[in-house]
């Protein structure tokens, strides 16, 4: 008698305590996010896409389109073309075709000038494929655009001959 | 008469869209979302989009089915439920028939929910149907036992079955003050009888697709929900009358208070729900047979013999 009497009440208190419990989070403020129209930020340490480094002291990119990215790519999906200027090299295109990429890292470790670095995107729904070809030079003049930068000049080479003889003797 | 008709099929759609609407968002902030914003103010649309899209869906009969019965159905679980609202009392003025035996057609009409899930449980011939159909009468039935007879300590302290009289006799105190143990056990009743978690086993979506309006859609899939959510008010509505002193407060309308304590209990249903899993069918018949049913005779005991003795 004691025993069922006993088991009615400790069970009627461990429900009474399971709705405290629910009446809690029922007063908690929520964690979600509306998604399209609020985002939370994404973790620094997030590995999206490569992107190209802003370098703080120059405002600009370190590629120097050796082309060791495009050599090590085990999914060849890295095109650099680039430019020679006053004995410099200059890229003119850095474009990435993301939908073949494993985020092996390998673009990163091997730059010699460490101009790449993990981008944070991580909305990466398109309508065609075409959509996740980025390009990674509007990228670095998008961001920039938000210090209020003007796009990076197109470089141009300074003569037609200098550059073909730079690519012999290569 | 037609007035009231109306009245009553006005309150019982836009109380299940409330209601639906409601119970989305209880079950959404318990669970740290938002739940439906979109359509509306904060998704108060939500219901009356998903209605429409209710209505515009074909009504599929299944070909094995017995089709008077599965036709009838859901037509069965919607009349009583209208019924029920000829006797409830909103406020002193706003009632449609003061009945005297007011309590009795309550309980009367809603027994006749049972009859409509066995025969759409019945006729559906599908397995999950008809143990949804089972397990809803076997629960139905050991619950109304303690329903009715909790109900019975208030009749026996009032001396009468017309609800403005119980209203009346509450003039001092609310009956959930000398009645509390009748009041948890209308409660835990009142939820089984409701089918409502943790007593859904008749619809236990996780092993019985749907229960017994598995093969329903469209409209008759809809009316048996509108049927479900507008038995949530009539219980709650009960409740009010016989334990929370209908519509008496202060400053307020007394429909006004009516409601909010129709919705009060309504939440508290909602808030079991979320909080407590799904009862075993054994548990639950125990739970019914061995502690519900002795408690509740306990307290009509203890009920009669105090009326006697003071």
């Amino acid at each position: 008698m004691v025993a069922y009497f006993r088991e009615m009440f400790v069970g009627l208190w461990s429900l009474v305590a399971g709705m405290a419990v629910t009446i809690r989070y029922f007063v908690r403020p929520i964690v979600t996010v509306q998604y399209p129209r609020q985002k939370l930020t994404m973790t620094p340490k997030y590995r999206g896409h490569i992107e190209l480094i802003m370098d703080p002291e120059t405002n600009t990119h370190r590629c120097t389109a050796c082309g060791m990215c495009v050599r090590t790519c085990p999914s060849s999906l890295i095109t650099v073309e680039g430019v020679k200027v006053k004995k410099k090299k200059l890229p003119v295109k850095h474009v990435i075709d993301y939908s073949y990429c494993s985020l092996c890292g390998l673009c990163v470790e091997v730059c010699p000038t460490n101009a790449l670095k993990f981008s944070n995107e991580y909305r990466l729904a398109g309508y065609q494929r075409q959509d996740m070809v980025i390009d990674l030079m509007a990228r670095l003049d998008a961001e920039r655009a938000t210090v209020g930068l003007p796009p990076l000049p197109i470089p141009t080479p300074e003569s037609e001959e200098e550059t073909t003889s730079a690519e012999e003797k290569a | 008469m037609i007035v009231a008709l109306i009245g009553v099929i006005a309150l019982v759609s836009v109380n299940a869209l409330f209601l639906i609407w409601m119970e989305r968002k209880v079950a959404a902030h318990i669970q740290l979302r938002p739940g439906p914003m979109e359509v509306g103010y904060h998704g108060a649309l939500q219901t009356v989009a998903d209605a429409l899209k209710l209505m515009g869906k074909e009504l599929i009969t299944p070909d094995e089915v017995d089709r008077p019965v599965y036709l009838l159905a859901p037509i069965i679980i919607f009349l009583p439920v209208l019924v029920l609202f000829l006797v409830i009392p909103f406020s002193p003025n706003l009632i449609i028939r003061d009945l005297n035996v007011g309590i009795l057609l309550i309980f009367a009409f809603s027994s006749l929910t049972v009859l409509s899930i066995l025969m759409a449980g019945w006729s559906s011939n599908n397995k999950y149907s008809v143990f949804g159909a089972i397990r809803s009468i076997a629960q139905n039935i050991a619950y109304e036992i303690p329903l009715l007879i909790t109900a019975m300590s208030i009749i026996l302290m009032v001396g009468s079955f017309k609800l403005t009289d119980i209203v009346a006799a509450q003039d001092k105190v609310w009956f959930v003050v000398i009645q509390p143990l009748a009041f948890l056990l209308y409660i835990i009743c009142a939820t089984a009888e409701t089918n409502r978690a943790p007593f859904d086993i008749p619809e236990a979506e996780s092993e019985l697709v749907a229960g017994f309006h598995t093969e329903y859609s469209g409209m008759r899939f809809g009316l048996f929900f509108l049927a479900e959510y507008t038995n949530m008010f009539v219980v709650s509505a009960v409740a009010t009358v016989l334990f929370l002193g209908g519509w008496r407060g202060w400053i307020l309308p007394p429909v006004v208070w009516f409601l909010i304590k129709v919705y009060a209990i309504i939440f508290l249903i909602m808030w079991f729900r979320w909080t407590f899993p799904r009862l075993r069918f054994d548990q639950l018949i125990t739970f019914a047979w061995k502690v519900l049913i002795p408690l509740a005779f306990v307290n009509l005991l203890v009920t009669a013999l105090a009326i006697k003795l003071f």
